[in-house]
């Protein structure tokens, strides 16, 4: 048994799979098929300050390998977290990372400094969300955005803080250096790239919000190239997320400059997917004679 | 215990039962004998990212049958099925009907491929329940002999009057239901959450929506429902549902 442990911006997980914000709600529901001490970390579903209805459905729409979702940031808001969700989770022996969106750079720092006070072992800021129309993604496709907003809510953040980065940008590299350079402690990437499908015969699109974010296998080469050419720009560590689906992916995720990994998608497709990308990383560490999974972290041999 | 899981299994029996739908006994195991009449079932289909949810038509010791449509590609991967293949099915999931008193005179009312899950909830009631059933022609027409034998009453109609009455099922409702519960095409379901606030009778309704994991985490499968204090909220088909009580089910 090769060591699965990691570190992320001095948080200690059993091992790098975290389960990728909005696929795994708070928790509970998954508890159900296995202990929640399985994973390494659980990002917690995207809250904001005050409680959000979301968008009208349909919300989600199947793709080629993949599938889009404009749930619209739909949450209970950052007080029900922290008074209903939080404890149980605390309880669960796994990291609990709170995700945060906000309409407006207050909102995230009001946010931050709430959760501060809290349980939760790190804040990942998201500015990459694609289905709200205030905020989210407007913070995280220009450096400057980039760069202003981690420098505000770092100010009020008390906890390691972790910036997710959109795709929806021409610069990866450029993005994840502004972030850095603001006082990022790690970043995660990449969240879902804007989408859309249209039914042929209503002429609607399939979803309600016209266009929604495209996640799961379909995604991976992008996310792949994405987590390398941002961690050749950082020294902060990179959480890789976007179509894992497989211990094979995740290993070439690691090999592509990843520290820890997110899983989301794959958990509709096969609720246990967890528990197969552990066991079958851990046979490959075994095999390739590997003591630490750490040890596949930027190990690509790029022509 | 659980509440739900996933489990692989083996298909005794499939049948096509008209030109797009199918039905399947599986056996389901522990997972069978955890079902209630209403809940569902979401059914992986290889090589598809999303698992597709399908009722539960009925469970009968570690069986489970399931009556699906043709909806799409991934149903369409279903419908090419052979007895002894494996489904790797996660079930039983979200809230089914609250049948109550089954002394109680009832009325079903299933649209289409709204059909199958009154199946096992009619079953209980025997001869105090009406199954109003409705279909697009005769060729649509299924489950009907299901019904037969559970001992209820069932009135069958169509569209286009090729088979039972010519019309609609709201216009087949008995004057002496006490509840009705009910599966079928939103305005279906409309009228009779209508209907049954005119006669001041409960009703059941189970409702579908784009689905993704199925056990209420993603919050894909919104549906608008009413609030106490006059406003709304979104709930969810998976875990909320997908049986709601039409009195808070707020058709837009």
């Amino acid at each position: 048994m090769a060591d699965l442990k990691v570190n992320v911006a001095g948080v200690a997980l059993a091992n790098p799979l975290i389960a990728a914000s909005g696929t795994f709600g708070f928790g509970r529901e998954y508890a159900e098929f296995y202990p929640l001490s399985t994973l390494g970390g659980i990002s917690c579903k995207g809250i904001t300050l005050q409680e959000r209805p979301g968008n009208p459905p349909p919300r989600i729409a199947e793709t080629p390998s993949g599938m889009l979702n404009a749930v619209g940031l739909q949450n209970p808001g950052v007080d029900h977290f922290i008074e209903q969700d939080l404890p149980w989770l605390r309880q669960q022996g796994t990291a609990v990372i709170a995700n945060i969106a906000g309409n407006t750079p207050e909102d995230y720092c009001a946010m931050a400094e709430k959760l501060s006070d809290s349980g939760v072992d790190m804040i990942e800021m998201n500015i990459s969300c694609p289905n709200v129309k205030q905020g989210g993604v407007q913070f995280g496709t220009s450096c400057a955005g980039v760069e202003s907003i981690t420098a505000a809510v770092r100010r009020h953040c008390k906890k390691p803080l972790m910036v997710k980065l959109s795709p929806n940008v021409s610069d990866i590299g450029e993005i994840a250096a502004a972030a850095e350079a603001a006082g990022a402690d790690a970043i995660s990437l990449i969240n879902t790239l804007t989408g859309m499908r249209i039914d042929i015969r209503t002429r609607r699109p399939i979803i309600r919000n016209n266009t929604g974010g495209l996640s799961g296998p379909a995604v991976f080469p992008v996310a792949v190239r994405m987590v390398w050419q941002a961690s050749q720009r950082v020294k902060i560590p990179v959480v890789g997320l976007g179509g894992i689906a497989a211990w094979q992916d995740a290993v070439e995720m690691l090999l592509a400059g990843a520290s820890a990994l997110q899983i989301g998608t794959v958990l509709f497709t096969d609720p246990y997917a967890p528990v197969k990308i552990l066991d079958g990383l851990n046979r490959f560490l075994d095999e390739q004679g590997i003591a630490s999974v750490t040890e596949l972290t930027g190990g690509v041999r790029p022509w | 215990m659980k509440q739900y899981d996933v489990r692989q299994c083996r298909v005794t029996d499939f049948e096509q039962l008209t030109a797009d739908i199918y039905s399947a006994w599986v056996d389901a195991g522990e997972l069978a004998r955890m079902a209630k009449p209403g809940q569902f079932a979401q059914i992986y289909v290889p090589g598809k990212t999303l698992r597709r949810p399908i009722s539960i038509c009925e469970a009968e010791g570690d069986a489970l049958r399931f009556v699906f449509q043709v909806r799409g590609e991934g149903t369409a991967i279903l419908s090419q099925t052979r007895a002894g293949d494996s489904w790797d099915i996660l079930a039983p999931l979200g809230h089914g009907f609250a049948l109550g008193d089954t002394g109680r005179r009832v009325c079903f009312v299933g649209g289409g491929i709204g059909v199958p899950p009154l199946v096992a909830a009619a079953k209980p009631f025997g001869a105090n329940a009406t199954v109003v059933t409705g279909f697009r022609s005769r060729d649509a027409v299924i489950l009907q002999d299901d019904f037969a034998k559970n001992g209820n009453r069932v009135i069958l109609a169509t569209d286009d009057g090729s088979a039972g009455r010519h019309g609609l099922v709201t216009e087949c409702l008995p004057d002496d239901c006490e509840a009705i519960f009910a599966c079928g095409p939103t305005p279906m379901l409309r009228a009779l959450a209508a209907e049954a606030e005119k006669r001041g009778i409960e009703c059941q309704l189970s409702l579908e929506q784009r689905m993704a994991c199925g056990v209420g985490a993603c919050l894909g499968c919104a549906v608008k429902l009413k609030t106490e204090d006059g406003g709304w909220r979104h709930g969810h088909v998976c875990k909320d549902g997908p049986v709601f009580d039409a009195r808070i089910v707020a058709f837009d």
